[in-house]
């Protein structure tokens, strides 16, 4: 349950944005989360909703769109999607595989009211 | 009052990552070779690393960082070997953070070679948090069972050797070896793979020269970089 530390470091950057952007409020946040990225969704959105509560984010929804685990082969160039974990290349066997997509935890976007 | 969109694309975990590298810059020009050990409570890290020092020690100054919840326990059995150690007792949060090890990086000996970090017992959280180490290592000890790493894949997906610990154990449990190091290799082709018994010193010698050989490595990277 690191989703809380997660949340506390998505404020850090999220205030600043909204200082810099001199919003009055926050309406929504939009994350990419990789199923990769080592966290759970649902516990994000409940560390969320506590967290949020007196920040300009108090009113805020948060959208978490999930980012599926795609690697490139080096060998055979083939560009698959894994739901296994199974890192081996499922059209040639190699296991020289490039993460193309599917580790990352982004705050993509900012919704502001200015 | 108007809205606007904002494009971001900012990794969350950016600011821990910064910090991370800095002090693995700092480290590895120093030649200190750091290792995160992540796993379960109970899976046996102090113990090994207990063996390990008694190994590295006489020819490697080492030094030791111990994450724990609460207590100041892990970090006297080393002091005990006569090692420095430094415990750091997060009061509540399940794993370190690269800002915890920066703090005491200052403390380190001059003469340290390789800088152990224990981090808290925990096979989920911890794997998302790059403490500046150069060489991330996952235990799993064969009481836990052999399913652990499909089920836990982003610590083994993201470490690079895998140390089955409690060996000595095998024989009474329903534990396929085989099974668990080809699951953890499926995730995780380049992980290098062990076999040790703290209680009976199996696999001691060779994981300990492997550290060594990973931090020649290293030096010889810092060289040609």
């Amino acid at each position: 349950m690191h989703e809380l530390s997660i949340v506390a470091s998505l404020f850090e950057i999220l205030e600043e944005k909204a200082r810099e952007q001199k919003a009055a409020r926050v309406v929504r946040v939009s994350l990419k989360v990789g199923k990769l990225a080592g966290v759970v969704p649902e516990f994000l959105q409940t560390a969320f909703d506590s967290y949020k509560r007196d920040t300009i984010a108090a009113e805020a929804a948060l959208e978490v769109t999930l980012v599926p685990l795609r690697v490139k082969c080096r060998k055979c160039r083939a560009v698959t999607e894994k739901d296994d974990f199974v890192f081996t290349c499922s059209a040639c066997g190699s296991t020289e595989l490039e993460v193309l997509e599917g580790t990352e935890l982004l705050l993509d976007k900012l919704d502001l009211e200015v | 009052m108007s809205k606007k969109e904002v494009v971001v694309r900012e990794d969350i975990l950016g600011s821990n990552k910064k910090v991370a590298a800095e002090i693995r810059e700092r480290m590895e020009k120093s030649g200190v070779l750091v290792v995160n050990l992540l796993s379960s409570p109970g899976s046996g890290k102090t113990t090994l690393l207990e063996r390990i020092i008694e190994t590295l020690k006489p020819t490697h100054p080492l030094a030791v960082i111990e994450g724990d919840i609460e207590t100041e326990r892990d970090a006297e059995r080393i002091r005990r070997k006569g090692v420095p150690a430094w415990q750091i007792t997060t009061g509540g949060a399940c794993h370190l953070e690269a800002k915890m090890i920066g703090r005491l990086i200052p403390e380190i000996p001059a003469e340290t070679k390789f800088l152990f970090i224990e981090n808290v017992g925990n096979l989920v959280c911890p794997a998302s948090y790059d403490l500046g180490e150069s060489l991330r290592c996952v235990l799993l000890s064969a009481p836990e069972g052999d399913d652990k790493p499909k089920k836990y894949p982003k610590a083994f997906a993201s470490a690079d050797c895998l140390i089955f610990t409690k060996s000595d154990l095998i024989p009474f449990l329903p534990f396929d070896l085989e099974r668990a190091g080809n699951e953890a290799l499926d995730i995780n082709p380049r992980l290098r793979v062990f076999v040790t018994s703290a209680l009976k010193g199996r696999g001691v010698a060779e994981l300990a020269r492997y550290f060594i050989e990973s931090r020649v490595n290293m030096i010889q990277h810092q060289r040609h970089a």
